[in-house]
């Protein structure tokens, strides 16, 4: 069959909502795509273990020390699945996390703001888990298969994630003055990353948009950050605080909050590589690795060792 | 068919755009890689007894003991199994989708195999 | 009050708690993802231990005193070093997985044979907390002795380290077995564990082609509030925002 035969059943496919699994012919850049995003998206769960791990030491009550290290190892939970399915495109994690140590490969941006107080780990829950909960109960529905289930399992054990940081923040909203302030700032801190979470505007877009052609992505970002801005600016009244944007304004016509520019600027900078955090954030993981390589060649080693003793044995 | 992806998304910055963040030498050497070359293991989970061991997903480990351990550790935090299998990834044979018509087409005209095609009286019950 | 009582539940409640710190920072920094799951969900286990022991103290403070001042975390942050009575092994850094994992065993045998005991405590909230942590510990001790069998018997690196954390680890066992005063008084004769803690370990290290340690200086202090360095910057670090925020709700 050429292949251009197989390109349309493959879109036919896709067209009546029939997921793609592992060993079904695809267009290659439909697997570079999804490894790529797939590999990303899990970095940025192990990345984004470190701004919150840096307070489970820290945390103010054992409470919050339990809720703290369950969310965090989450994370872990999840890049460990995003792994997985990216793994059935043929991509080793071995592969996908050299990438990453090297720089070559990204994770969402976000991770490169620094946590510098407790009430951080409230706002990240709230705005930084809030925006990834969107983009991830859309992803539920994209096409490959393995990404899918693993996103449904996300999001199932996500949905505890934000609300705690949003009950963390109502907490600080009722508390002291210094409680209060320290609420604030972190918003006032949080929101415009939280906000460059969903990637440019779409009319920076001058090609034909593939992702959704393909249903990798089946809402645009602007629409996803709409939703976004949306739901944040009806919360943050419950809290009594503001969101740092005087352009922010409930517009009837349209049925949704107008908001101010994103500075892109920082964005790219912060992608680049010139965020405040991402040397600290790579040498972290590094160094994790880098330290762990005697302990996994060891367990190999061992094993291989233990599986020859039990050959003998039985024969 | 020309494929150009030009849009960036959450989880998707394109590597042309990225820039350099940290040197592009890669510190990895395959033989300590990120699952140590502990190998892949695919894992079934029953979530309650009376029900089918249902495949959740996959994970490194060296060995089967570990295996079992890591998926007990990874995928049974919210008492989601009673009972787990492993396997090692690379024992599964797996059934070639270009082949699927003739593999499972011809199931699809035996209508008689169904209990829906017999058309029996009102009188007769549940049957 | 019985202080005593009080004072062997804030002992039990501080080693679960020191060890679920401890064992916590490895969060986000593991060897591979696996086991930093692993080790994560120990953390969580002691550390929702510590939190039945704090209860539980604090229940008995409050009844003694009339009031309802104590709480687990005036417990567990409004103490300072002195007043805290964990065991040496639980303060001692995570220094590399193989300490880290040797320090779980050597732990995890005791508390294992502890709670074993313990579940048929006359004080029965003592009893009830051990006996549903006697399932977590029996976990722990299986994933830690699987640990020190794999270093142990793996590669010359993973042998050496092991016998470097030994040698740093060994001298803060002995302690285990030493009763305190309120552990007499309110507990049991926590030297009657003694033997069957070391045939584990013989039989684990054993296995792990780990020699034993030939008898040595055992430090003490730790469960009389003298503790080393450690425990200090474990508290700062801890009990910060307890401390600069007093009375604040978190």
């Amino acid at each position: 069959m050429p292949v251009q035969d197989f390109e349309k059943i493959f879109q036919d496919k896709i067209d009546a909502e029939i997921k793609i699994e592992p060993r079904d012919w695809m267009p290659e850049a439909y697997r570079k795509t999804n490894i790529r995003q797939i590999s990303q998206h899990a970095h940025s769960e192990v990345v984004g273990m470190l701004p919150e791990g840096n307070w489970i030491s820290r945390a103010p009550s054992l409470k919050r020390k339990a809720i703290l290290i369950a969310k965090v190892q989450d994370e872990a939970g999840h890049g460990l699945y995003l792994y997985s399915s990216a793994e059935t495109l043929g991509s080793s994690r071995d592969e996908m996390i050299a990438d990453l140590l090297s720089g070559k490969a990204k994770y969402s941006s976000i991770f490169n703001y620094p946590s510098l107080t407790w009430a951080d780990m409230g706002a990240i829950g709230w705005l930084v888990d809030g925006a990834a909960i969107l983009n991830q109960v859309m992803l539920c529905r994209t096409s490959y298969g393995p990404y899918a289930r693993a996103m449904v399992r996300i999001c199932k054990e996500e949905s505890f994630h934000q609300r705690q940081g949003f009950e963390s923040l109502l907490v600080l909203s009722k508390g002291s003055e210094e409680q209060k302030a320290m609420c604030q700032d972190a918003i006032n801190r949080w929101w415009w990353p939280s906000l460059m979470m969903f990637g440019p505007k779409d009319s920076e877009s001058t090609n034909s948009d593939q992702s959704m052609k393909w249903k990798i992505k089946r809402k645009t970002n602007d629409e996803l950050r709409q939703q976004f801005v949306d739901m944040i600016a009806v919360q943050v009244k419950v809290l009594g605080m503001t969101l740092p944007d005087d352009k922010l304004k409930w517009n009837e016509a349209r049925k949704h909050y107008d908001f101010g520019d994103i500075n892109w600027d920082e964005f790219w900078n912060v992608v680049k590589g010139n965020g405040p955090c991402n040397k600290q954030r790579l040498a972290a993981r590094n160094k994790a690795h880098d330290e762990g390589a005697w302990v996994r060649e060891a367990a190999m080693v061992y094993a291989s060792k233990k599986a020859n003793r039990e050959k003998q044995e039985a024969a | 068919m020309n494929i150009q992806i030009r849009k960036y998304y959450y989880g998707d910055i394109p590597e042309d755009n990225a820039g350099g963040s940290e040197s592009k030498e890669s510190k990895v050497s395959p033989a300590t890689g990120g699952g140590g070359n502990w190998p892949l293991w695919e894992v079934f989970i029953r979530s309650k007894q009376g029900l089918d061991h249902k495949h959740v997903g996959s994970l490194h480990a060296a060995d089967a003991a570990m295996a079992i351990e890591n998926a007990r550790d990874v995928y049974t935090r919210r008492q989601e199994g009673v009972s787990i299998w492993v396997v090692e990834s690379k024992f599964i044979t797996a059934s070639n989708p270009e082949e699927a018509g003739e593999l499972y087409e011809p199931a699809a005209d035996k209508i008689y195999r169904h209990p829906t095609f017999y058309e029996l009286p009102d009188e007769v019950g549940h049957m | 009050m019985n202080s005593s009582l009080i004072d062997y539940i804030q002992h039990l409640a501080d080693n679960a708690l020191i060890m679920a710190q401890r064992n916590a920072e490895w969060c986000g920094h593991g060897p591979v993802l696996e086991q930093d799951i692993a080790i994560t969900n120990i953390s969580l286990d002691l550390l929702g231990q510590s939190r039945n022991f704090y209860q539980y103290a604090a229940q008995l403070i409050n009844e003694s005193e009339k009031s309802d001042e104590a709480t687990e975390d005036s417990l567990a942050y409004l103490r300072t070093e002195r007043a805290f009575k964990n065991c040496f092994l639980a303060e001692q850094p995570n220094g590399d997985w193989a300490q880290t994992v040797l320090r779980q065993f050597f732990f995890s045998a005791y508390q294992f044979l502890l709670y074993k005991k313990l579940q048929d405590n006359t004080d029965e909230q003592i009893a009830a907390i051990a006996a549903k942590a006697l399932k977590e510990v029996t976990y722990h001790l299986r994933w830690s002795s699987e640990w020190v069998i794999r270093l142990g018997d793996g590669t010359e690196e993973s042998h050496q380290r092991m016998l470097t954390a030994i040698d740093e680890l060994w001298q803060y066992t002995g302690e285990l077995f030493m009763p305190a005063a309120y552990e007499l008084e309110s507990g049991f004769d926590v030297s009657s564990l003694k033997d069957d803690w070391f045939n584990k370990v013989v039989a684990v290290f054993e296995e792990a082609t780990l020699p034993v340690p030939e008898k040595c200086f055992m430090q003490t202090g730790g469960k009389t509030g003298i503790h080393t360095e450690h425990l200090g910057f474990i508290l700062a670090e801890m009990q910060y925002l307890q401390r600069t925020y007093p009375n604040a709700e978190w």
